[in-house]
């Protein structure tokens, strides 16, 4: 830790104000901020300093989304030696290397390519970098299938980086939650490699590790299963998360540890959370009574929409965004019961969307700043009354 | 041709350009721009009924009415558009089946009624000729780039030609079917709009 801290002191004058590399000063400080704890103090005025920053916050978040992550590695190399038939051959060992080998460079690309555009925009502009990325790095691998090629993976996270990110302003100004922009991207200009029955399995042998699967292999999610041949009864692995989809949200119990993490350090709001999970519940109970019973997605039992799919990650993980999300504890209320609503409304009504956690997330990100504004809306005009009777 | 002529017909293609700077004429650019070929054709028609409908109307300035001006402009675009669509539908029949309803919207288009309000009534016909066609061709430029891109991207050819060799999409790569919707273009326009004023320090506001 000292010589780090000395090398650091050694190379600080070089990259500072009037140094030889001075362009760099703010790669510099993101990484000397990243490491160490910044020992300047504020010069003016009186200013109280929460050692919960958001570079804190942020890895928080990570700990808490590595329960999914890990599992959903494992979960790769399960489907992929199921599939292929080895599973009972095939140790703990080998099936989780090869999910870790087959998902790094998912992760190893969207760090490189998202922070590279993050330290460019920085440095570019003169300003610091902000550590916003940390997390929508770690989610983006997450809600994409495995097998989507590395090309799209990077044109996408460019993207959402972008025009969801930068153009607004970069961390904390952004309307649309970044990671799941990245997702539209894909899901909207190349729809072949993140829906269907092709998509989900890794086919072929990582450096020896795993099974060659068959040419035309092919293996659905549970709810695209149930849109296209009909409903699949209740089972457990639903729960531990044993079941083909986006690698980190088939296991409602790696979700639900993040969940713990994150509402018990009070990261993000219980309201938002639970308020998704009550708000697809009632309008999933409401088709199970009166939708058309022709219609699979509709008859399906409420407790099982929420567990497939992405709604519970989606509602742990995305839905409660600080950013954004609505701010206003009542609006959280709101926020979150629509777009358990919106979820569910779209996975039953829209036959060519199996999926509508993504597509509720973004329409409510549009809607949280007026429901944060009806809110305060709301308080002013009954203060206003309440001052109008007691006079 | 004076200097505040070749302003009135230059202006229009750069930095005071329909689209990007005044974002006038978005609903037909992102609807026709899917394929170069189209757009193209939608651009000349744009440029052709602009000049036309300024020099009519500029002709005529001094006997309209004021109370009335704007059912006299409407009358006056309403003709050429009509005569526009009816030559297409004739010797260019494919294309306007492309472009269905988008040829006939011209006439409310914002450009159009803009440039007659803001320039024909108050100009002479040869001025206000040169900013109908600087105003047309401003608008069929933006059209073009949009299109190209979208084109390009989205479908991997370029005016029905495929141009992304064949062995590419052996190796996978896929063509973007974002592009062939409405919101690419609406991005791509933003990015012109963006590259635009990165270097016109005058268009920056303060």
């Amino acid at each position: 830790m000292d010589q780090l801290r000395k090398f650091i002191n050694k190379i600080k004058p070089n990259v500072m104000e009037g140094g030889k590399f001075h362009a760099f000063r703010s790669l510099f400080e993101g990484f000397e901020s990243f490491l160490f704890v910044p020992n300047t103090t504020s010069k003016s005025g009186v200013n109280i300093h929460d050692s919960f920053d958001s570079k804190r916050l942020m890895i928080l978040v990570v700990i808490a989304l590595c329960p999914a992550m890990l599992f959903g590695m494992y979960n790769v190399g399960y489907q992929n030696v199921l599939a292929g038939g080895e599973l009972a051959t095939t140790g703990f060992w080998e099936i989780f290397g090869y999910g870790f080998l087959a998902y790094l460079p998912n992760i190893i690309l969207s760090y490189l390519v998202g922070l590279g555009i993050e330290f460019t925009v920085a440095q570019w502009k003169g300003e610091e970098i902000h550590e916003g990325y940390l997390v929508t790095g770690f989610i983006i691998p997450l809600i994409i299938p495995i097998t989507t090629p590395w090309w799209i993976l990077v044109l996408a996270t460019a993207f959402a980086v972008i025009f969801a990110k930068e153009i607004f302003g970069g961390t904390g100004m952004n309307i649309f939650n970044v990671a799941l922009i990245a997702r539209a991207f894909i899901f909207f200009a190349y729809p072949s490699v993140i829906s269907g029955d092709k998509v989900w399995v890794m086919d072929h042998k990582i450096l020896g590790l795993g099974c060659n699967l068959p040419d035309g292999f092919t293996c659905a999610t549970a709810l695209g299963q149930t849109a296209t041949t009909g409903n699949i009864p209740f089972d457990w692995n639903m729960i531990w998360g044993f079941i083909p989809g986006s690698v980190g949200e088939t296991s409602i119990i790696a979700i639900a540890l993040g969940a713990l993490i994150l509402i018990g350090t009070g990261i993000s709001s219980w309201k938002t959370t639970l308020s998704v999970f009550a708000g697809g519940a009632l309008m999933a109970f409401i088709f199970n009574k009166c939708g058309a019973t022709d219609n699979a997605v509709a008859m399906m039992p409420w407790y099982q929409h929420l567990v497939l799919g992405g709604f519970a990650f989606g509602a742990v993980f995305m839905a409660t965004d600080p950013v954004t999300s609505a701010r206003t504890e009542t609006g959280k209320w709101i926020y979150g019961f629509l777009i358990g609503v919106m979820a569910i409304l779209i996975r039953v009504a829209n036959p060519g969307y199996p999926e509508g956690m993504m597509l509720a997330i973004l329409l409510m990100n549009l809607f949280a700043p007026l429901i944060d504004h009806c809110v305060y809306q709301a308080n002013i005009s009954r203060r206003v009354k309440r001052i109008a009777k007691n006079k | 041709m004076n200097k505040k002529n070749k302003e009135a017909f230059i202006a229009p293609l750069g930095k005071n350009n329909p689209v990007t700077v005044q974002v006038l004429g978005i609903c037909s650019a992102l609807a026709v721009t899917a394929q170069l070929k189209p757009a193209i054709v939608m651009g000349l028609s744009v440029t052709i009924i602009v000049a036309l409908s300024n020099l009519v109307i500029s002709l005529l300035r001094n006997t309209i009415p004021n109370r009335i001006r704007i059912i006299i402009q409407l009358v006056v675009c309403a003709a050429l558009v009509t005569m526009v669509s009816e030559i297409l539908k004739a010797f260019a029949y494919d294309v306007s089946v492309q472009l269905s309803v988008y040829v006939g919207l011209i006439i409310t288009n914002c450009i159009l009624m803009g440039r007659l309000e803001a320039f024909a009534m108050s100009n002479g016909p040869w001025e206000s000729l040169l900013d109908g066609l600087g105003n047309g061709l401003g608008y069929a430029k933006i059209l073009v780039i949009v299109a190209f891109f979208r084109e390009l991207l989205g479908a991997g050819s370029l005016f029905g030609f495929q141009v992304i060799p064949q062995w590419c999409y052996e190796h996978g790569y896929i063509n973007n079917g974002l592009m062939l919707m409405p919101p690419m273009a609406l991005i791509i326009v933003g990015c012109i709009i963006w590259w635009q004023r990165y270097h016109n320090k005058e268009l920056q506001e303060q």
